[in-house]
């Protein structure tokens, strides 16, 4: 299997002049070497590092909810301000903070995880990149002109129409995620060509990390899902652009297309969240119950399965807008069915840890309250799947709960056991573990504190998005003690922060597989060279490494040595670094700008910078040099790295 | 001794938390303390996937307590150990599939049974309530179709009938929420929908828009109250009557009826029986027809007195930020307190001089407050 040998047709190991307008950067350091970086790895530190950026933006939002939910007629925000924190909220987690995460991740560790050189297209993973940052300092701007989106994260239509909504906060909105999907399909598109085609000789589908799996799938998820949502955004624009009316109410438009076109996209969104999650769960668990996943075949099987069902399910969001009986019974049904392969995944990470040698550190424990947590919000999903319960629940605070538990509690703190995880590999440093599990006991129990009590609220009649509540009706203890969580979970935060900057100044070393882990990543050193793979791995069964290290636990008998094989005689070919994705990235932000402010002059200019960059990248050459690496027996794949 | 103690202590707290709990998920807007067949059919099924939902916790939690703590490595060389490389095992996945099957079916049977018998839309017959609700930024009107007379924020229904409602909205998404009777639905443009209920017991259930419209959203609350018959017909037949408004002996009430018009109110708020022969108001806003007879004012946000209406009529934004209602006088005007004197007057007489004057038992609020 010849898929992965790096043999780009390049006559000289060292760079080649270029064709374009301007040659190839090759700087090292330095931010111009950031700007213009092409390399997996500091894109991936790229999305996790700005990630975390909007994270604490979106907590400062939270906070200031829960500041003004404290106790009933609280005048702290205004109900414009807060209808404008509690979207920015959710847009932020939602787009900006999670699904980045993940994709920071799958950045960094699909290509070391299937034994690749970088993803299939090096610079179109460099435009993802840009195009989410630029297009979330796109959607941040509003705050400062003219106010930000305040019709929540799902921006029910016609709340977004003219009449209802002059402001311009909306057409950030509309104009941001528009923008910013290219961004994320651009990068789902790239995952999928690499997972396909990149992965190490032998390493067929069913040997194929968890994690890299789940990122596979859900890269499919984005791909179907972002254009029904693209196409809703586009209506939305061109009614308050061009005056059409898809969604005036007053011409015969109909508001409830909208909500079917957002949720055909919103319902995959949420496991286009949580399977990279899932994905990382699989490898923590495993690797600090030192057992393989129990059941792999049926864990990514039912990956797969949620994938396909996320598609079937849209309308459960939409029980209470009268579709009717049999459409409601019909979704109920299909949401129920989501449930079991969602159980079976739970009950094979609990098998996993059945009979191992569980390791509590503290990416562990993240994991496990993982289980804990979204075990519960599952309960509370299936809950919800009942129609005539979740007529009392829908735009309660029982789902404000709800989807806090699976995306919160779980989505977030999956991807904090990643964190804690992947650090060393990715700083070459190990985090402080009494600082880890003391900010993990502040951080998931004040997670709980927060929105346990909201089930209660919701069931007690509260609504969701309503700046302020009545008294006497039983909403204040719920509030209060939510309110006190927030503070919790915020030491939890800080401490969480402090042990970041703690590693990466202080950190002690961390050699190249500190968690005596299974999966190809660990085989690099920490952090890995800027060519990965001195040799090209050769994959003989799951869990690669491990079989490396201990074949005898596996096959009770060692397997055969060759476990890599030398790259080609010219070495391995590390391409130019390039200013084109940044640029297109600005040139999209300036058309987004364009568009909002009805300048439709720049918007054409815009538009012709896109076409002049995307030509100009073309033909920019291939550049770079070649890294002479891959005699065999010269690389980090004896054992003695892992000692 | 001590250990005695405090266990007895514990016992006594543990065993009052079912009524603590009781009582504390009762209340006016408590979808947990249902007053009619459809909230109390949604109730039950949530307290049945509750009792489901209990041997999985059971199960889960307990599976991965006991595992953690069995299978921990106690030490450092214990870290290092190979436990068995065990990579699954069919008949458990087996097993595991079908547990869930099984428990989705205990939920998928009732629930489909509930939603056939509280979803389905029904005709209003003879026996039934007809009502068509409009949602608007940020008030419900009502309109009782078979009586041909509207009014605002409270709904006043008899008890034991079912009541139909027609739901729509004039701008944006709204939705009819009263947890006590029945769970919510939505009111969107250009989109019929309905929601049944019936009301057993007389009594006061609050209502609240559960969906974003912004502005004064978390003000948009209304009331339903539920009477027996004979205050129900009292209450319909005020309405009836009207329109033939008595003149009041009472100068401060005609004082203010007058200045119903000059300030402008008029031209917004319907009030039948304003003057003979004088239809004032627009539909799109809220009636104020007998309003003598509503309990609350700013659409179900502050009791109906004296002080509240006051306070409405001096400051709509102070009570309720946002709403569309326009602060008729400057601070500094010196006839301000003096007119809102008559104004009250005068809308609390509306619908007190009639028959139903004093007459109208209104339940108590849901939930003993």
């Amino acid at each position: 299997m010849a898929v992965s040998k790096v043999t780009v047709p390049v006559p000289a190991p060292e760079s080649t002049p270029s064709d374009g307008l301007f040659t190839r950067p090759t700087w090292t350091t330095g931010i111009a070497s950031w700007l213009t970086t092409v390399d997996h790895k500091r894109l991936g530190l790229l999305y996790i590092f700005t990630s975390f950026l909007f994270m604490a933006a979106a907590s400062v939002e939270a906070f200031l909810i829960r500041l003004q939910l404290a106790v009933p007629n609280n005048t702290l925000l205004s109900p414009d301000a807060y209808n404008q924190m509690f979207t920015m909220h959710g847009v932020t987690m939602v787009f900006l903070a999670i699904m980045p995460l993940g994709i920071g991740f799958a950045n960094y560790f699909v290509p070391l995880q299937i034994g690749a050189r970088d993803l299939a297209f090096p610079r179109l993973n460099a435009l993802g990149y840009w195009i989410y940052a630029a297009g979330g300092a796109f959607l941040y701007s509003s705050f400062f002109l003219g106010g930000a989106p305040d019709a929540g994260w799902f921006a029910y239509s016609p709340l977004t129409s003219l009449s209802n909504n002059p402001g311009n906060g909306t057409d950030f909105y509309m104009i941001g995620l528009l923008v910013g999907g290219i961004g994320t399909l651009v990068t789902a598109m790239n995952l999928i060509v690499t997972i396909v085609s990149m992965r190490a000789p032998g390493m067929t589908m069913m040997r194929v990390p968890v994690f890299t799996w789940m990122m596979l799938v859900t890269s499919f998820l984005i791909i179907f899902a972002f254009p029904p949502l693209t196409i809703a955004l586009l209506q939305v624009i061109m009614d308050r652009t061009f005056g059409t009316l898809f969604y005036v109410p007053e011409a015969g438009g109909m508001p409830i297309l909208w909500q079917h076109l957002f949720w055909i996209f919103g319902h995959p969104e949420v496991y286009i969240i949580v399977l990279p999650a899932f994905g990382v769960i699989s490898e923590v668990i495993p690797t600090f119950s030192r057992k393989p996943l129990f059941g792999y075949p049926v864990v990514i099987l039912s990956g797969i399965f949620i994938g396909f069902m996320g598609f079937a399910v849209w309308s459960h969001h939409m029980f209470t807008t009268g579709l009717g009986p049999v459409v409601n019974t019909a979704f109920a049904l299909t949401s129920f069915v989501i449930g079991i392969p969602t159980g079976i995944k739970i009950f094979n990470w609990l098998g996993t840890i059945w009979g191992g040698k569980v390791v509590f550190t503290t990416s562990m424990l993240y994991a496990i309250s993982f289980l804990f947590t979204f075990t519960l919000g599952g309960i509370t999903g299936i809950m919800l799947a009942v129609p005539p319960f979740d007529a009392q629940a829908q735009d309660s605070y029982f789902v404000v709960a709800h989807f806090h538990y699976v995306m919160g509690g779980g989505a977030l703190m999956a991807f904090f056991a990643g964190l804690y995880y992947w650090f060393p590999k990715m700083s070459g440093k190990l985090m402080d573990e009494r600082i880890g599990k003391l900010g993990f006991w502040f951080l998931v129990p004040g997670l709980h504190l927060i929105f346990f009590p909201q089930h209660i609220a919701g069931l007690m009649g509260m609504p969701r998005r309503t700046q302020t509540y009545v008294a006497g009706i039983g909403l204040e203890l719920p509030n209060l003690l939510s309110t006190a969580g927030t503070f919790v979970m915020l030491i939890g935060l800080i401490l969480l922060l402090v042990n970041i900057v703690h590693g990466v100044l202080r950190g002690k070393p961390a050699g190249n597989d500190p968690w005596d882990a299974r999966t190809l990543e660990w085989s690099v050193s920490s952090p890995p060279p800027h060519h990965n793979f001195d040799h090209q791995p050769v994959v003989n069964d799951r869990d690669a490494l491990w079989v490396q290290k201990y074949p005898e636990s596996v096959h009770g008998e060692r397997v055969p040595e060759s476990a890599s094989e030398p790259y080609d005689a010219a070495g391995i070919h590390l391409p130019g670094q390039s200013w084109y994705p940044l640029f297109m990235g600005l040139a999209l932000l300036v058309f987004s700008y364009a568009l909002l402010f009805h300048n439709f002059w720049v918007v054409g200019i815009s538009l012709a910078m896109v076409f002049f960059f995307t030509y100009a990248w073309a033909l920019e050459g291939v550049g770079g040099h070649h890294f002479p690496a891959g005699r065999r027996g010269a690389g980090q794949h004896s054992k003695e790295g892992h000692a | 001794m001590h250990v005695r103690r405090w266990l007895q202590r514990g016992l006594a707290i543990a065993a009052s938390v079912p009524l603590i709990a009781a009582c504390e998920f009762s209340g006016p807007q408590s979808a947990l303390d249902p007053a009619g067949p459809v909230a109390q059919a949604q109730r039950d099924l949530f307290v049945w996937t509750l009792w489901l939902s209990v041997p999985v916790m059971v199960g889960v939690f307990g599976v991965l307590l006991y595992s953690v703590l069995r299978f921990r490595a106690k030490n450092a060389e214990d870290e290092r150990a190979i436990p068995h490389q065990t990579h699954g095992n069919f008949k458990l996945e087996i097993a595991w599939t079908i547990i869930p099957v099984i428990l989705v079916i205990l939920v998928a049977v009732p629930t489909v049974r509930t939603i056939f018998s509280t979803e389905q839309r029904v005709e209003a017959g003879p026996d039934d309530l007809a009502v068509h609700a409009t949602g608007y930024q940020w008030w419900f009107k009502f309109d009782y179709l078979d009586h041909g007379f509207t009014t605002a924020n409270e709904l006043i229904i008899p008890v034991g009938t079912r009541v139909v409602v027609s739901l729509d909205s004039a701008d944006v998404l709204h939705s009819f929420w009263v947890p006590n009777l029945a769970g919510k639905r939505d009111m969107i443009p250009n989109n019929d929908n309905q929601v049944w209920f019936v009301a057993d017991a007389p009594g006061t259930y609050y209502g609240q828009c559960a969906e974003l419209c912004l502005g004064a959203h978390a003000y948009m609350r209304f009331r339903v109250i539920a009477m027996e018959q004979p205050d129900y017909d009292r209450w319909i037949a005020s309405f009836q009557n009207a329109a033939a408004q008595p003149v009041s002996a009472d100068p401060l009430v005609e004082r203010g009826r007058a200045l119903v018009a000059q300030k402008g109110c008029v031209a917004c708020h319907a009030i039948d029986g304003y003057r003979p022969g004088t239809e004032v108001g627009n539909p799109d806003f809220p009636s104020l027809t007998n309003f003598g007879l509503r309990t609350t004012v700013g659409a179900a946000i502050a009791d109906n007195t004296p002080e509240n209406l006051a306070a409405w009529l001096r400051d709509p934004q102070a009570m309720k930020p946002g709403n569309y209602m326009p602060t008729l006088w400057r601070a500094d005007d010196p006839n301000r307190e003096d007119e809102i004197e008559a104004i009250v007057a005068y809308l609390l007489s509306l619908g007190r001089d009639g028959q139903a004057s004093g007459q109208l038992t209104l339940g108590g609020i849901h939930g003993g407050q």
